[in-house]
Parts: C-alpha cells; sequence; structure tokens
C-alpha cells in the first residue's frame, strides 16, 4: 500500500512542483502575484481538450499546443494588465487586484462559453493497461506526466540559466530598473517570462486534466491554493524553494488521504502555510526577498 | 395575485441583500483604508453565517448571543493570521486569505454536522430591515466618525505612505491588525444576518467569487470615504437584481469593473501613492 502511495505522491508532487515554478517564476520577476496564473492552468487544459475532440488531434500533439497556447494568452493578457501599471510604477497589490478581477472576468466567460459540466478525454486516449510490479500498478500515463513535468523543469532551467534572454530575466529579476539601463528590453524579457510561466501553467493543466480525467472551467481555482502554499513554503520568487515545495505538498496530501482523512488535505496544506509565515516567512531556504513591513 | 407576492418576496430578499452587502462593503473599507488587502471577507462572513446558524438552530441560543458570538469568531481566527502576516508586505495578507476561503469551503462542503454540499437549512427569520439597517446605520456612523479623528488621519498616513507614517511614530502594525480584526468581525456580521434572513446557507456562497466581489464594492467605491463602499455595494447589488440580462453576467461585470477601474483610476483605491515615480 505505502509503495503506492508514494508513487501517486510523485505524480502528483511534479505537476504541482511544474505550476508552482512558473507561479514563483513571475512574482521572481515582475513582483506581482499573478492570480491570472490559475486561468492560465485551465485555459491549457482547455485548448488541448479541445483539440483532440473536436479537431480529433493526437495527444501528443494536443497536449504541446495546449501549452503554448495556455503561454500565448499569458503572455497578451499579461501585456494588457500589467504593463499600465509597470509604467506607473503602482504598488504590488494594486497589480494583484487587476489580476484577481481578470481571472473572475475571464473565468466567467469560460463559463459562460463552455459551461460548468466537467469534460473528458476521448476514452481511446485514455483506455490503457496499467502495468503491475509486486504490489506497485503503474499506469503509462503517470510515467508520462513524470517524464513531461521533469522534461520541462529542465528546459525552464537551461532557458533561464543560458540563454541571453534568460540573462535578461534574471537581471530583471534582481532589479528591472538597473537592467532597463543595462540595455535588458524589459517589456520583451517580461513577454517571454509571461510566455514561459502560461506554458507551464498551461502544460501542468494538461496532466492535471488527464491525470483525473476531469477538465472544467473553476479547475484553476483549487489549483491556485496549491500554487499558494508551495510558493510561500518554498519563497516567494525562489525556484528551486518551489520545486522542492511543490514535490512535498503532493506528498503530504496523499499521505494525510491516505493515513488521516482525504476531507482534511486541503486544511493541512492550508496549516503549512500558516505555521511556515509564522516560523519561516522567507521560505525554507530563506533565500527570498522579503521585505518586512 | 402569486406573481405579486413572488415580486413581494424577490424585492424583499433584494432589500435586505443591499444593507448585508453595505455592512460587508464596509468590513473591506476597514482594511483597504490602510492600503492593506484581505481577501478573506467571505470567508469571515462564511465563519459568521455558520457559527450564526449553529447558535440558533442547533443550541437555541438568542439572536443576541449569536450575532456576537459570529463577530468573535472570525476575529479570532483574523488574528491568528494577521499576526505572522502583517509583519510582512501587503501580499502575504493577501495569499493567506484568499487561501482561508478556498479551505473553509471545502472543510463546510465536508461537514455533515452543517449540512455539507446540500447547505445549512431552515435558519430562522430573526433579520428584518430595522435590525439590518440599524446596524448599517451605526457602523456607518462610527466609521465617519472616526475617519474625521485623530485615528482616521493614522490610517490615512498609512495608507499614503507606511515608512513615513511610521517615522511620525504611528504604531502601523497595531493598527493594522486593529483594522483586520474589526474587518473580519463586521464581515461575520454580515454573515450571520445574511444567513437569518435568506434562512439557508452553503459552502459555494463563501468562496472565491464572493470574495471578489465584496472586494469590487470597495474598488468602485473608493476610499476616499466610508460612503463610497456603501454607495458601490448598493449600485453593483442593485444593478444586476434590476437589470435581468445582467444576472448570467454578474462575475463578468464584476471582474471587468475592477480591471478597468484599478487600470484607469489606481488612485481611487490605493492612494496618490501609486502615480509618485522616482
Amino acid at each position: 500500500m505505502l509503495p503506492q502511495q508514494l508513487f501517486n505522491a510523485l505524480v502528483l508532487g511534479s505537476v504541482y512542483a511544474l505550476f508552482s515554478l512558473g507561479f514563483t517564476l513571475v512574482f521572481g520577476v515582475a513582483r506581482v502575484v499573478n492570480l491570472l496564473y490559475g486561468f492560465y492552468f485551465a485555459c491549457g487544459a482547455f485548448i488541448a481538450l479541445l483539440l483532440a475532440t473536436l479537431a480529433q488531434l493526437p495527444l501528443w500533439l494536443a497536449a504541446p499546443a495546449g501549452a503554448v497556447g495556455a503561454g500565448l494568452i499569458a503572455a497578451l493578457l499579461d501585456g494588457i494588465l500589467l504593463t499600465p501599471l509597470r509604467a506607473a510604477k503602482a504598488p504590488e497589490l494594486a497589480a494583484l487586484i487587476v489580476t484577481l478581477g481578470g481571472v473572475l472576468l475571464f473565468t466567467s466567460l469560460l463559463t459562460l462559453a463552455f459551461g460548468t459540466q466537467i469534460r473528458r478525454f476521448p476514452v481511446a486516449l485514455m483506455a490503457q493497461s496499467s502495468w503491475q510490479w509486486g504490489g506497485l500498478s503503474v499506469a503509462p500515463l503517470q510515467l508520462v506526466i513524470i517524464a513531461t513535468a521533469m522534461t520541462m523543469v529542465a528546459l525552464l532551467f537551461l532557458f533561464i540559466d543560458r540563454s541571453k534572454q534568460g540573462m535578461a530575466i534574471r537581471a530583471m529579476a534582481e532589479n528591472s530598473d538597473v537592467a532597463s539601463l543595462m540595455g535588458v528590453n524589459v517589456a520583451r524579457a517580461m513577454a517571454f517570462t509571461s510566455f514561459a510561466a502560461g506554458s507551464l501553467a498551461g502544460a501542468a493543466g494538461i496532466l492535471i486534466g488527464l491525470n483525473f480525467n476531469a477538465v472544467h472551467p473553476y479547475m484553476g481555482e483549487s489549483m491556485m491554493l496549491r500554487g499558494f502554499v508551495v510558493i510561500i513554503v518554498g519563497g516567494l520568487g525562489d525556484i528551486r524553494g518551489a520545486l522542492l515545495a511543490g514535490l512535498a505538498l503532493g506528498f503530504t496530501e496523499v499521505l494525510t488521504a491516505a493515513y488521516i482523512s482525504s476531507d482534511f488535505k486541503e486544511a493541512v496544506t492550508f496549516s503549512a502555510l500558516v505555521l511556515t509565515l509564522w516560523l519561516r516567512p522567507s521560505g525554507l531556504f530563506g533565500k527570498a526577498v522579503v521585505r518586512r513591513a | 395575485m402569486e406573481a405579486l407576492d413572488d415580486l413581494f418576496w424577490a424585492y424583499q430578499d433584494l432589500f435586505y441583500s443591499l444593507g448585508v452587502n453595505a455592512i460587508l462593503a464596509l468590513s473591506m473599507y476597514a482594511v483597504v483604508a490602510l492600503g492593506q488587502l484581505s481577501l478573506g471577507q467571505a470567508a469571515f462572513m462564511g465563519i459568521g453565517a455558520y457559527i450564526g446558524a449553529v447558535a440558533t438552530v442547533k443550541l437555541g441560543l438568542p439572536f443576541v448571543v449569536a450575532l456576537s458570538a459570529a463577530m468573535a469568531a472570525p476575529a479570532v481566527v483574523a488574528a491568528l493570521i494577521g499576526v505572522p502576516t502583517l509583519r510582512l508586505t501587503g501580499v502575504y495578507l493577501a495569499i493567506a486569505t484568499i487561501g482561508l476561503g478556498e479551505v473553509l469551503r471545502i472543510l463546510y462542503l465536508n461537514s455533515d454536522y452543517l449540512g455539507g454540499a446540500l447547505g445549512f437549512s431552515g435558519i430562522p427569520h430573526k433579520a428584518d430591515g430595522w435590525i439590518i439597517y440599524g446596524l448599517l446605520a451605526l457602523i456607518l456612523l462610527a466609521f465617519l466618525l472616526i475617519t474625521r479623528s485623530r485615528v482616521g488621519r493614522a490610517c490615512e498616513a498609512i495608507r499614503e505612505d507606511e515608512d513615513a507614517a511610521k517615522v511620525m511614530g504611528i504604531n502601523v502594525t497595531g493598527y493594522k491588525m486593529t483594522a483586520l480584526i474589526l474587518s473580519a468581525a463586521l464581515a461575520g456580521l454580515g454573515g450571520a444576518l445574511n444567513a437569518h434572513f435568506s434562512s439557508f446557507i452553503s459552502p459555494g456562497e463563501f468562496g472565491f467569487e464572493n470574495a471578489v466581489t465584496i472586494l469590487s464594492y470597495a474598488v468602485l467605491g473608493g476610499v476616499a470615504s466610508p460612503l463610497g463602499p456603501v454607495l458601490g455595494a448598493f449600485l453593483l447589488t442593485a444593478l444586476p437584481e434590476l437589470l435581468r440580462s445582467l444576472h448570467g453576467l454578474r462575475g463578468v461585470v464584476n471582474g471587468l469593473i475592477i480591471v478597468l477601474v484599478m487600470i484607469f483610476l489606481p488612485k481611487g483605491l490605493l492612494g496618490r501613492r501609486v502615480r509618485r515615480t522616482l
């Protein structure tokens, strides 16, 4: 029983890590808690689902297209909503409120367009027999989820650490005014950040949609709670912290559900957030920038 | 005749909702007036609603006791969240309170004692127009008096420039803490009043969408005066009821209002500081 729980936790944890990585990246670079992030999560799942059902594309095409689509939507919406506020040097909270209004607006539109019912991926994509190893049952989809999450995380690290655009993004995270003086095209670096983060959110949405085979407009809402917990526990803006905290969250949720009650898994998760704020507000590694008020 | 009765009942509920939502708008105002953002108003409202309902229905306590408990419980929760977050930047309070709402919603859903997903029904009609509007008038009067006092000027100073306020000797964290606790108590009161005229509450009423709706009252009304959020609440509550075509678009309208006001009139909510450049 325990090995099976641990494996399921690894599957969930890797998706949470993937999701939270983009969320914390946006905060680190733009200093904005972007609540639209949960909407991009749902967008990725919807685009992939529509491509797989209406256009009948195979999953290996529909899924990457969904992630890229979510990334483009993120770059577009972040550009429209957050650029004016950055230009005006608005405080962090103003940007947070705009994205809050945005998430209500766009999620409501998504609901008007598609309704609240739960949609499912075509059965043909999902019908797989799982492999048995001793007491452990492993579905091919679960392996695909872990592999995809790991590949995307590796790609993100390569992009940030090695590419020229990645260097611009790191410079912005350090100090966007100085970066701009040094010739960094801030608007372009922001667009790249939004695109990268949006595609991570979209990919996470597709993977969660496939794992539970359920896609609906409000799927981002419960995911955002996990995102909050992970970025606080990992430290706001701390990429490696988010990775670790995301994985840890997967284990916490699965083990709480298995050994206490699934009714309490959100409460346990949230307690981790409050406890972190009491004991270690700058996150697990204490590297995140916390300006004490 | 039946249609006329329906109409009467529909508008009676609207009349009560206007008053309760104005109280909720003032609860939001209490924190926004200091430049803080609590996204837990719906959560605090939910705690008040459920505590109040349990007090009158399950424990048979008098309405006054139920209302007091409905104010005290969210105040305690607010303190537990406020102490660690208010030392930090405003982002932490926003995140912690929005998380609180989601967690409580799921706990209500899973609690058989509180009616679970089916909701809590059979709550007695204890709140009438006199109680709701009497309390609203009292709270509004208190806010108007505070705004003109030394405390009100301190709040304004904190909103405009926290560091400068601290240098001037204002106990910034103390003020923020008091405001958050007061705000949670008022939201709890609003929740209990709401439960005792609608006779039914369900977990979905206290989720993310309602939290944003309460914020939209304050965003539309601005922080120049406590009257602003009250008018914002009246407008945003009455409009979708009177223009039926807007009914299904409530989320779209509230979201759009927040986005447009914050982008084009950011001064309205967060003070003059917004437009100050380096």
